[in-house]
């Protein structure tokens, strides 16, 4: 049966069951609400919780599994000839999985009855040509080993389909009948139902945890795959960059690195400045109209997506640079230019720079600033010897923050940096940087086996530990300073 | 302190002679002052003209992808061509490939050349031809197949023209630039201008962009969004059935029952820094652990939806939390005194009345999710996708793109008419953006409560 069959029928049961236990519940009372421990209601989300959340986890369980162990089984049944010839035991599992379904498709259109699927045989029957009637395109003519496998691969999967079915229908059917049979006037059935609901809020939260523990497995196993075949001190202390997929690569993540932080540096250089004078201008000296008008304004910019400013990098900033500086100062041909990207992504950090300082100097309180009026200092000597350095850890709190953003920020470097990879301190020259490597040795064609393309993995890595720290850092230094005036 | 006073007396001078005339310290602080007004102001004024800056220069570029130019012929659908049996069976008729139907649009020009009597130095009728897209054989082909019972009438057409016709209209492409061009000559645009002036060509609103699948290389014109759009729609149906119950579950919980121990400290820096991790971080998670262990197809919309979801969930957690926190603690305290437990002063109070900022959070999470590009290039959404996904739920899974991928898409290709066409791209998606943020504001000013 269907996946999606089963659900319904799980909870098509759940529904009865809620209807069920609460009639249950008020017969068992006489017919009086009063009479029952817990609100109706109550009695039937039990009955509901007990029929579905076994089965559904049964399923999801069985789902997980399942492939895992029909894999290996089929792949037990394919000789060691075969995969000599075809690279590996994964390429041929992908071409057993593909007959399979090709079988699959052919028995639903009708093209091919469930009994010849069954027992077809590669010396009598034509498996490519018949399953190119139906559409599905094999790259060479199937082998009598793969189509066996293939067919064992199909009964696998339509016994455990059904032992499935079974079991989640099953343990619904019990998780019903259990339900039901709980349901009596003094049965405690809210502290039950909460005590479930809870369970799940928990392993909700919990997801936060979980997405964690996931980024940082997958690339750290990846990443051990990766040193497995690269010197790790190579790969963090290489000069060169130059991947090449015949072998002999070099994956130095130098060049990579110092693409990045000089792009991030001219980023801050524009952010800075430009976000922090705004914050002051704003929270000091702007009227009410002003500030209703220019701040959102400046927000605007935070919520432009990040495609939208590589673009603009590409056909607006990128040329006009390229014109209007670096070609008569002699200094590049490329438009896409450090400069260019770290302009452009110096643009996007404005207003992430403006509204968090904004924030942290409207905490400094009060008091500081009329002690220093009084004394007759002016607004801007108070703003710069007395509110700015009580602001200053949160101020660099957030420039941390800013820089994390542009050290992971990617789609403004590929569109805009270039794809070259040099140390050079020439602002106008295309550099590139560690998340533009990691685009482009992640997407078309990839071998997961080689290490031109498992580098990613550990560029990805060390990218996650840089704003990691930084993360940390910011929010333990924003944190700190937060207390300091509550 | 008098003595104190009476001795520096001597070295005490008075500012000025006059408390009207600013000494000159006084100037210099003044002027300091300003000057810091200023460098305040002109960092507003930076930030707005880079604004104004970057929207003009997509609007500028993409307004004229809405814009596309049409070339109307009367075409001729001879059977001896088409169908050449005469049986009006369909399987032999589609043995007759798109360049079967190459002749007809050449004969449908020439004629209709004739007939308003445009004659051009030098220009071949393949060359004349060639102005309308390389698309059109198979719009032609697609109708007859599918009214096979017109055969042998002439039928009026409405085509797409060449890109670069299209760019002639629109600046693009000038007769200089023409010459130095192998894909147009300047007796192209000769007679591109002569069938305007004969009213056989005219510039108009373009539905195909918003409504057609991507187009090859060397067919800007037909290139549209509709794949895009629908995997992104699919996409953040998605996001909106998996972010918003798992992100308000786990609000709930990390702000109404959560003891305060190490494990929720732990969940709470862990979301805090969830919230800052690279975006291209959870493209590497979904690559590793939804396709390459989880074995869910690559292009899938199903795939983009999970990665996204775990990118929003830590905006919308916040939003919650922050929403929840806004209740006060009368409304719990009433609801415990009259008997009701925790779950219940929880779930029939303070949810309600928290709903609107909740809301708020999932939309200003959406939006972003919506614009989200780098994770999505990893998980292979940058597929070239021409077949229009099936309806929900089996469409999760098939192949598709995003609007922002599409974009980048775009970039990527030589073809300047695809610059035109991704700035155009790039204003669907933030007119898409606009209404939701704006759906959010008014959810926040029309339903927020202060306490």
């Amino acid at each position: 049966m269907p996946v999606l069959w089963i659900l319904l029928c799980v909870l098509g049961l759940g529904l009865a069951g809620m209807v069920m236990g609460r009639a249950r519940a008020l017969r068992s009372a006489g017919g009086d609400a009063r009479h029952l421990h817990s609100l109706p209601g109550y009695y039937g989300y039990h009955v509901l919780i007990a029929a579905v959340v076994p089965a559904l986890l049964l399923m999801a369980a069985w789902l997980l599994i399942q492939p895992r162990i029909i894999e290996t089984r089929v792949a037990d049944l394919i000789p060691e000839r075969i995969v000599a010839e075809g690279s590996s035991i994964g390429l041929v599992m992908a071409d057993v999985r593909r007959v399979a379904e090709g079988l699959d498709l052919a028995v639903s259109k009708g093209s091919i009855s469930a009994d010849d699927a069954r027992n077809m045989r590669s010396d009598l029957t034509d498996v490519r040509a018949r399953l190119g009637e139906v559409g599905v395109a094999l790259g060479s003519d199937v082998q009598p080993e793969v189509l066996k496998a293939a067919q064992a691969y199909r009964g696998a999967k339509s016994i455990s389909n059904t032992a499935m079915t079974a079991a989640v229908l099953g343990l619904a059917l019990i998780g019903f009948v259990f339900g039901m049979y709980r349901t009596t006037a003094d049965f405690r059935a809210r502290n039950v139902v909460e005590r479930a609901v809870k369970a799940l809020l928990i392993l909700a939260s919990t997801i936060a945890i979980l997405t964690t523990v996931g980024i940082v497995m997958s690339m750290l196993l990846e990443t051990r795959n990766f040193f497995g075949q690269y010197s790790w001190t190579e790969f963090f202390f290489g000069p060169t960059w130059s991947p090449n997929f015949r072998g002999g690569s070099e994956l130095g993540i130098l060049p990579l690195l110092w693409g990045t932080l000089y792009i991030s540096l001219i980023a801050l250089v524009v952010a800075v400045p430009v976000g922090l004078f705004a914050a002051i201008y704003m929270s000091e000296y702007a009227g009410p109209k002003l500030r209703a008008t220019a701040k959102p304004a400046i927000e605007i910019l935070a919520g432009i997506p990040t495609i939208v400013y590589g673009l603009f990098a590409l056909i607006t900033v990128g040329p006009a640079l390229r014109d209007y500086f670096a070609q008569p100062l002699g200094l590049g041909e490329s438009s896409a230019s450090v400069a260019t990207a770290g302009l452009v992504m110096g643009i996007m950090l404005i207003p992430f720079v403006s509204s968090l300082s904004d924030d942290i100097i409207n905490a400094v309180p009060q008091a500081m600033r009329d002690g220093s009026l009084g004394l007759g200092a002016t607004k801007s000597e108070t703003i710069k010897q007395v509110v700015i350095p009580a602001a200053l850890p949160g101020i660099v709190g957030a420039i941390l923050l800013a820089a994390s953003r542009a050290i992971g920020e990617t789609m403004i470097v590929v569109l805009g940096a270039g794809a070259a990879a040099k140390m050079s301190l020439n602002p106008f020259e295309a550099m590139t940087t560690v998340t533009v490597k990691i685009v482009s040795q992640l997407t078309g064609d990839t071998d997961f086996a080689s290490p031109e393309t498992l580098v990613a993995f550990a560029l990805g890595l060390t990218l996650f530990v840089i704003t990691l720290c930084l993360n940390v850092l910011a929010l333990y230094i924003v944190r700190k300073y937060r207390e300091q005036y509550e | 302190m008098t003595d104190a006073t009476a001795s520096n007396a001597p070295d005490y001078k008075p500012h000025g002679a006059s408390l009207l005339e600013q000494t000159s310290r006084t100037r210099r602080r003044n002027a300091a002052e300003a000057r810091f007004r200023a460098y305040g102001l002109m960092a507003i004024g930076a930030g707005i003209l880079a604004l104004l800056l970057l929207l003009g220069s997509i609007l500028g570029n993409g307004l004229g992808a809405f814009q596309q130019t049409f070339i109307t012929l009367n075409v001729e659908l001879t059977e001896a061509k088409l169908d050449k049996n005469g049986n009006r069976n369909l399987d032999d008729m589609k043995k007759v490939s798109t360049f079967g139907y190459t002749p007809l649009i050449k004969t449908a020009m020439v004629a209709a050349m004739a007939e308003k009597g445009i004659k051009i130095e030098g220009l071949s009728d393949k060359d004349a031809a060639a102005l309308v897209s390389k698309d059109a054989a198979a719009q032609l082909r697609d109708f007859v197949l599918a009214n096979p019972e017109l055969i042998g009438e002439t039928l009026e057409f409405t085509f797409l023209a060449n890109g670069r016709i299209d760019g002639y209209f629109k600046g693009r492409v000038s007769m200089e630039s023409a010459e130095l061009d192998s894909n147009i000559s300047p007796q192209q645009l000769q007679l591109a201008d002569a069938l305007r002036d004969a009213d056989l060509l005219e510039k108009r609103f373009n539905t195909g962009f918003l409504t057609a699948p991507d187009a090859s290389e060397n067919r800007p014109e037909a290139a549209g969004l509709g794949v895009a759009i629908l995997g992104s729609l699919y996409m953040m149906i998605v996001v909106l059935v998996l972010a918003l119950p798992i992100g308000v579950a786990a609000s709930i919980y990390l702000e109404e029952f959560a003891p305060k121990n190490r494990w929720t400290d732990l969940i709470e820096v862990n979301i805090s820094n969830l919230a800052a991790v690279p975006s291209i971080v959870f493209g590497i998670l979904g690559l590793a652990i939804f396709i390459n262990f989880a074995g869910l197809p690559q292009s899938a919309p199903i795939v983009g939806g999970l990665v996204l979801t775990l990118m929003t969930l830590p905006t919308i957690i916040i939003a919650t939390r922050a929403s929840l926190k806004s209740v006060p603690p009368s409304i719990r305290d009433a609801a415990l005194g009259v008997g009701a437990s925790k779950m219940q002063s929880v779930f029939h109070h303070v949810l309600p009345l928290a709903a609107p900022g909740i809301l708020t959070g999932t939309i200003i999470g959406l939006a972003q999710a919506l614009g989200e590009t780098a994770p999505l290039l990893l998980i292979g959404m940058v597929a070239f996708v021409r077949e229009y996904p099936a309806g929900p739920p089996e469409g999760f899974f098939d192949p598709a793109s995003a609007l922002p991928v599409q974009i980048y898409n775009w970039t990527q290709r030589a073809d300047p008419a695809f610059v035109e066409r991704a700035s155009g791209a790039i204003i669907v998606l933030l007119i898409f953006l606009v209404f939701m943020n704006a759906v959010a504001i008014m959810l926040r000013r029309r339903f927020e409560r202060r306490w």
